[in-house]
């Protein structure tokens, strides 16, 4: 371990923040309305009492009373207990491509040439944002090969929403709902394809990896597919990073049984440039904004996905679309869509999302997007190569083969050995400044974990947070109790009575709910 | 070799550490880990995108200047509102909003993303006070999925397919409501009186069933007027074991009751008007709320963030009922839930807790007094009705220009001349309310303002 990857002596602000209404005292403001002018007082008399009596609110909403400062305060130490992506090497949450949000984009996305715009004003006042739009669909196209894109969804998930009710739309109107009812998708897609799938109606068949190669069982796959199949909803690489190479195998068995083949790009950091969904025949795919191009995550949002379609599916897309008239050289909202899913969200998307998306982009243009993918898998594959090293770490399936942008690994053996697994590695690494994620449900791979490093990490970054692991687990061989009683640099310690959460009668979800069931700190009140 | 371009975003560019980083691997060149990449599925060349801006200086230059195109609305006297309102949002918002450790954290555990969790249980905590409900969820993408969800809700909870909507509400949310609940639930409209905009108690009562799971109505409504009649509409959702549902608006909660006062069993809405900027409609969140009862709360697809204890006696938090999700339950779970909205959960608790009970009061007199003003104002003109549609209202109202002679499309044009932006045309979504036009007015539109636009009216519609 050099000097410059020495674990740092690291300690995050503990500010013992209490509850926001503990903070309240009668009477103080946070803000100050505008005074009513005596013109509108007089013109409007008593316009309040003179609503109907069940309309009027007759106590006032128990919200905290609290001085401006205080307000500021309280979320700034809130802030400090929270470890953003700016401040971490957040390469231990997976699957989520936590990359640079670069600043200047923020500053785009803030302008109040865009913050002060209203959706339904005059489209000429908004010519900027709609070409802004219209653009990015144009990148995507290119990125994808795909022939037309909607911007509407607002995050990964919702993106799976529009692809499947494009679906259920295409199956009714060619008069087969009895019978194209199936989906199929795999154990390593996101879980969103499936409940997605189920929440529109159609039956679900998963299929799990080959044990030796980790990519979707072949003959699995070949014994589902049938005149029942209308889609196909699948990842590639998955979350293993593995990428399959039979992908195209795939979509043509579904097509030559009419069923639709849709892309689950939410990671296709590591392929920017180097392969397509056109090239492997997909009828959908989606990208998620928040993820590969590099618009924040915000806590779990807003995010934006945006959906791509081949020409035959245009005629569903959600509406509207973003249209360039040529002849009177003009940007606008396109509702001219024959068989729309109609909206699936209110107006035309996470705006915000979009410039810095198309910023993004255009500060990289086509060798950049090339570099991010490669830099993102020469250093997955530098992870790879190190963990494959680590006492009690596994990498399951494929053994030997390079991985694309993540990898999927195991503290199964760790777990065997000394007692601490994935949940103890993952309490304690808080204390190394870091973050670790397991895995979707369900662990297919036993104690979980997955890591994607992204391009934005530095080797000298990456080498502190691999350090930081090797020091834990030397800490599970020699000193488990220091896992299992972790974390001790955090905010908090241990929630480790999860009855909590999961017992309906401890339940308190707001504070009113747990002020009805508890006083003083989790007593039960008297009178349950 | 010459030396490639080495991008800020990009560290691992630098060519002597991706060099000893390769010699770590045992590999020679990044190429050899796309050799899994069948030829045939490899892009040919590069992809058709315009060059870089490879400076920030340049960047900047190059988006602002598109940017520069745009006449944002929030820059001039704008009476544009219809679900994305124009309210002031309060520095405070705009600081919270902008902290890295807010803005780039995505789903840390309880420990190290503490904050987050404690912020959006006080989010919950606080909707819970406004809305006089118990248990209010982790934002959905907007209002109208708040809608959507709580109708499927209301389907889980009553074991029925069919809901009963409100022909008043918002064309787009119908829309998504529509789109969301195909094909397993059925969307029937109850009827609304074209002069008052009341719900048609008669039409409701003929069309409610034992199919019936829920009936949808949403106050304000989005033409402005306040629907009276909550009651008298829930009650008869009850009488046949239906579940109430209303959508509101949580601007209007410090003077207006919420709905639950009026029989709703889950409240809806969007909390855009609580602290976010209106983004050309692309700031939205959603939340539905719900009384403290297990079967309510084992529907909701969406993260709940419950409090409990530590070892070391502090609040903690975490997931509640986490099965009921499709992170736990895959196919199996309550419809699905993915990245949406939270950190517009984290800036309207920042907003709700900035104004209080006090400010909300304020808030919701601003609106009132200020729409009051500008319908008595507007109805003076010659040839304008207003309301067209109605009888109480909090921050909308519909003007109807039949009585000009003058098109809405015309009437906007020339106030946008002035300065101003003229209120919705709702000519093409509601042809038989003829030239009418969705005015909002929010504590931001001033005396001065209403004044310029009934000025400049009267000028436009004489002229």
């Amino acid at each position: 371990m050099s000097d410059k990857t020495k674990s740092r002596d690291f300690h995050q602000a503990r500010w013992n923040e209490p509850i926001i209404f503990d903070l309240s005292t009668p009477g103080e403001r946070g803000i100050l309305l505008p005074e009513m002018e005596p013109e509108i007082e007089t013109s409007a008399g008593d316009a309040l009492g003179e609503l109907p009596g069940d309309l009027k609110r007759s106590s006032p909403p128990g919200l905290p009373e609290m001085a401006q400062m205080r307000v500021l305060k309280h979320y700034l130490r809130l802030s400090q207990e929270n470890l953003g992506a700016d401040l971490n090497v957040d390469i231990g949450q997976g699957t989520c491509t936590m990359k640079y949000s670069p600043k200047i984009n923020e500053q785009f996305a803030a302008s109040p040439q865009l913050s002060g715009l209203h959706p339904v004003q005059d489209e000429n006042t908004v010519q900027g944002v709609l070409e802004i739009m219209y653009q990015l669909e144009q990148f995507l196209k290119a990125i994808s090969g795909m022939d037309r894109f909607s911007l509407q969804p607002g995050g990964g998930s919702h993106a799976i929403l529009a692809i499947v009710s494009m679906i259920r739309a295409w199956v009714d109107d060619r008069g087969l709902s009895d019978t194209k009812d199936e989906i199929i998708t795999t154990i390593f897609s996101h879980p969103s394809n499936c409940a997605v799938a189920r929440a529109k109606g159609f039956k679900v068949i998963n299929i799990y990896p080959d044990p030796k190669t980790g990519r979707p069982d072949l003959e699995a796959f070949k014994e589902a597919v049938s005149e029942r199949t209308a889609a196909l909803l699948i990842t590639n690489p998955e979350d293993t990073g593995i990428y399959n190479e039979n992908i195209k195998e795939l979509t043509d068995l579904v097509h030559a049984h009419g069923g639709l083949c849709s892309y689950d790009q939410a990671n296709a950091n590591g392929i920017l440039g180097i392969t397509r969904a056109v090239n492997a025949n997909f009828d959908f795919c989606f990208f998620n904004i928040h993820k590969t191009f590099s618009s924040p995550h915000g806590c779990g949002g807003p995010g934006c996905g945006v959906v791509g379609v081949k020409e035959h599916l245009i005629p569903y897309l959600p509406v509207p679309l973003t249209s360039f008239d040529e002849a009177n050289n003009r940007y606008y909202l396109d509702y001219d869509v024959p068989k729309t899913i109609g909206k699936i969200k209110d107006y035309y998307g996470v705006i915000p999302a979009m410039i810095r998306a198309y910023a993004w982009i255009r500060s990289l243009g086509a060798e950049g997007l090339l570099e991010a993918a490669r830099v993102a898998v020469l250093n997955n594959n530098y992870i790879l190569n190190r963990i494959r090293a680590m006492k009690g770490a596994e990498v399951p399936y494929a053994e030997g083969e390079h991985r694309i942008e993540q990898v999927r690994y195991s503290f199964q053996l760790l777990k065997e050995e000394t007692g601490c697994g994935f949940d103890e590695v993952q309490r304690r690494i808080c204390d190394f400044m870091c973050h670790l994620w397991s895995s979707h449900e369900p662990f297919v791979v036993p104690e979980p974990f997955t890591i994607e490093p992204t391009e934005s990490y530095s080797k000298q970054e990456i080498d502190e947070y691999l350090a930081a692991l090797e020091k834990i687990i030397e800490e599970a061989c020699a000193t488990p109790d220091v896992l299992k009683t972790a974390p001790h640099n955090s905010p908090i310690h241990h929630v480790a009575e999860h009855e909590y959460l999961d017992d309906p009668k401890l339940w308190a979800v707001t504070w009113r709910m747990y002020k009805n069931r508890f006083e003083g700190y989790f007593e039960p009140k008297k009178e349950q | 070799m010459a030396r490639k371009f080495i991008h800020p975003y990009i560290p691992n560019s630098v060519p002597e550490v991706q060099q000893e980083m390769l010699q770590e691997i045992g590999v020679k060149d990044i190429d050899e880990f796309y050799e899994c990449v069948p030829d045939e599925q490899k892009v040919q060349g590069k992809l058709d995108l315009p060059d870089p801006l490879l400076s920030e200086a340049a960047l900047k230059r190059h988006v602002e200047g598109i940017l520069a195109r745009n006449q944002p609305a929030g820059n001039m006297i704008n009476f544009l509102g219809g679900g994305c309102w124009d309210h002031h949002v309060p520095a405070v918002c705009d600081e919270i909003a902008s902290r890295s450790e807010f803005l780039t954290a995505y789903a840390g555990e309880p420990y190290e993303d503490h904050g987050r969790f404690q912020a959006l249980f006080e989010y919950a905590s606080m909707m819970a006070e406004l809305l006089d409900v118990e248990v209010v969820n982790i934002p959905t993408y907007d209002g109208s999925q708040a809608a959507a969800t709580a109708l499927s809700m209301a389907c889980r909870i009553t074991g029925r397919l069919e809901v009963l909507v409100a022909a008043s509400t918002a064309p787009d949310r119908l829309s998504v409501i529509k789109s969301y609940l195909y094909p397993d639930i059925k969307v029937n409209l109850f009827d609304y009186d074209p002069d008052t905009g009341l719900a048609d108690l008669d039409d409701l009562s003929a069309r409610l069933s034992d199919q019936t799971a829920a009936v949808y109505f949403e106050n304000p409504a989005f033409l402005g007027y306040l629907e009276t009649r909550g009651q008298e509409i829930s009650a008869l959702a009850h009488e046949r074991d239906a579940l109430s549902v209303v959508w509101t608006d949580p601007a209007s909660l410090g003077v207006l009751n919420p709905p639950r006062a009026y029989g709703a069993d889950l409240t809806c809405g969007e909390i855009q008007p609580l602290g976010i900027h209106m983004f050309m409609g692309g700031g939205r969140a959603g939340f539905i709320g719900a009384p403290d009862d297990e079967r309510y709360i084992k529907e909701y697809p969406s993260r709940l963030f419950g409090i409990a204890p530590t070892t070391h006696r502090e609040w903690g938090f975490g997931d509640v009922a986490w099965e009921r999700t499709s992170f736990a339950s895959r196919e199996t779970s309550k419809e699905f839930v993915g990245t949406a909205s939270a950190l517009w959960g984290i800036i309207a608790g920042v907003y709700l807790a900035l104004m209080g009970p006090e400010g909300m009061r304020e808030l919701g007199e601003n609106c009132i007094k200020r729409t009051r003003y500008a319908l008595n104002k507007m109805a003076g003109l010659p040839g304008v009705k207003a309301p067209a549609i109605g009888t109480h209202f909090f921050k909308e109202f519909v003007v109807n220009f039949d009585g000009c002679g003058k098109t809405v499309v015309h009437i906007n044009a020339e106030l946008l001349r002035r300065g101003i932006m003229g209120g919705q045309d709702l000519s093409q979504v509601y042809p038989g309310m003829g030239q009418s036009a969705l005015y909002s007015l929010t504590e931001k539109r001033s005396r001065e303002d209403i004044d310029c636009l009934v000025n400049e009216l009267e000028k436009i519609l004489s002229s």
